[in-house]
């Protein structure tokens, strides 16, 4: 890399690292979530084209929000109908500094509103709060960079009519907030993680995207052990990322998976966080996830997993977050844990839930299998490949149902 | 969540001359329908492509023995079965997708009667395990 391209590098580095920074400190004076966001953009802008030439100001981020700013009250003045908050604006006193994780957090609780679509929320979080740009976002989601943009846009207006002064929820809304907000961050993270073809490098690098605002989230809501869950979980399941498809891009199961191939020392911080929040009592469905995710992680190999531990968690998240998925993930366990008739049981329990889905299918292909009926589980996995809209899984069913076909179980 | 919606020529209810056959002004109605449903797609930040297919006298159907190609011209008997052209949309659920073709169906044909196309609705396969 030339030294030219290296510095215009560094500066892209550095403009996404302060955005949310930025961004906050913008809204906090000015207050108008969609202006100050087109605001920092176009700072943003300025900055990547003047600092590689010019060098980077002595304070980037004064230099960026001097700059967004002076854009606002540019817009304000030529804004007839803004002239009242102008006057207010000019006896507001200096916002004191706040510390970056609370900001950032404040962000985050606003690009998750509940009333937000899932995609709407992680396309506003990725390029309000992570600093991506809409080219980068449009790319991870193969969407058109048009599409994106206006979904985008969409979104801020939908934060913008909520109206919602800036800074974390009222209290009473608070739980209901930070489930959203822990939602779309897991959704981007899965995003990431799970993307497991072709040269999508955007993809991946939402998962780490995911878990750096984690981490933030984190270090601003201290008492609340879901956010540590949460991120307990991401460190845990990534730590597996590097073993989780074979040579031609295909996905290897977990009891396949070569694990010196895992991330020793992902595993290492998630367990030493979720033992953090285990101990402060609450135990809440990411905790729990992150606990099973532990429990296979901590198996040397995949014949030392500890299923009845996994049994007896799964038992506890299905008491704190019932559903369907979960009672089907604790068939599989029980099969393991106990044999496959006691899962096989588990899962004609469930199934009246779930009529169709192809999990369903799929669990019950797994549990025959490991009873040894070939023939009646080749047909599942059929079923499950025939019903499945993933195109990795589709395949794995595939490959699954010609092993048993090829001289059978 | 993406799906195809997928138009093919011989799926309009009734007896529809096609629209070469159409008189000017209700061909310029049905084409400024897919214009302005197109960007109500893209303004609404769901619309990731339109297309739409040259005719069905200009395909060719290439069935391949051993690497030589047999390439038949068209027209075909089987023209009705023949894709005209399609939209993929990325939306929250198969309910919107499904909204979406029953928009694109009663497009207007002639005398701007709605046209009743039948859009079939496919679901494509997420690059991602869920």
């Amino acid at each position: 890399m030339t030294p030219a391209r290296r510095h215009r590098r560094d500066v892209e580095d550095l403009l996404r690292e302060n955005a949310p920074r930025v961004l906050a400190a913008v809204v906090r004076r000015f207050g108008n979530f969609a202006d100050s966001e087109d605001a920092v953009q176009e700072a943003m802008i300025d900055a990547a084209r003047q600092w590689p030439v010019e060098g980077t100001p002595e304070s980037p981020v004064g230099w960026l929000i001097a700059v967004a700013s002076r854009r606002m009250t540019d817009k304000i003045r030529a804004d007839s109908a803004r002239r009242d908050r102008e006057e207010r604006l000019a006896v507001e006193p200096e916002p004191g500094p706040s510390a970056e994780a609370d900001d950032t957090l404040a962000l985050i609780f606003m690009c998750c509103r509940p009333e937000l679509s899932p995609a709407s929320a992680i396309a506003l979080t990725l390029r309000a709060v992570g600093g991506l740009t809409t080219t980068e976002i449009a790319a991870a989601f193969l969407v058109p960079e048009t599409t994106m943009g206006r979904r985008i846009a969409r979104a801020k207006q939908t934060v913008a009519e909520a109206d919602e002064p800036f800074g974390l929820p009222v209290p009473e809304e608070r739980a209901e907030r930070l489930r959203a907000a822990l939602g779309v961050l897991y959704l981007i993270f899965n995003e990431g993680y799970a993307a497991s073809e072709g040269p999508d490098l955007a993809r991946t690098e939402l998962s780490g995207e995911a878990i750096r605002l984690t981490r933030i989230a984190r270090l601003a809501l201290p008492e609340e052990p879901e956010v540590g869950g949460l991120l307990a979980l991401m460190l845990l399941t990534d730590a597996r990322r590097p073993a989780r498809t074979d040579g031609a891009g295909e996905l290897v199961p977990l009891d396949e998976q070569d694990r010196s191939l895992w991330d020793a020392a992902a595993i290492a911080e998630g367990s030493r966080i979720l033992a953090e929040e285990m101990a402060k009592g609450a135990v809440g469905p990411y905790q729990l996830q992150a606990a099973i995710g532990l429990a296979h992680d901590r198996a040397r190999r995949a014949e030392d997993t500890d299923w009845a531990e996994i049994l007896a968690l799964y038992g506890l998240l299905e008491q704190v977050a019932p559903g369907p998925m979960v009672a089907l993930n604790r068939a599989v366990a029980a099969a393991m844990a106990e044999g496959p008739e006691a899962g096989l049981e588990l899962l004609t329990e469930v199934e009246p839930r779930l009529e169709g889905h192809h999990r369903v299918h799929a669990v019950r292909a797994h549990l025959l299998e490991l009873a040894g009926d070939g023939r009646a589980a080749r047909a599942e996995y059929s079923r499950a490949a025939e019903l499945t809209a993933s195109l990795p899984e589709q395949r794995y069913l595939t490959r699954r149902a010609a092993r048993l076909s090829a001289g059978g179980a | 969540m993406k799906f195809m919606l997928l138009q093919h020529y011989g799926r309009v209810e009734g007896n529809v001359p096609p629209i070469s056959e159409w008189n000017p002004e209700d061909v310029q109605a049905h084409i400024q329908f897919q214009k302005d449903l197109n960007a109500e797609l893209r303004e609404r930040g769901e619309l990731v492509e339109a297309q739409a297919l040259t005719g069905p006298d200009l395909a060719k159907i290439v069935l391949a023995t051993d690497g030589a190609p047999a390439v038949t011209d068209g027209p075909f008997a089987e023209s009705k079965e023949l894709l005209a052209g399609w939209r993929m949309v990325d939306v929250e659920s198969e309910e919107r997708a499904i909204e979406i073709a029953a928009l694109a169906s009663e497009g207007p044909g002639p005398d701007g009667a709605p046209l009743r196309q039948a859009i079939e609705v496919r679901e494509v396969m997420s690059p991602i395990e869920p």
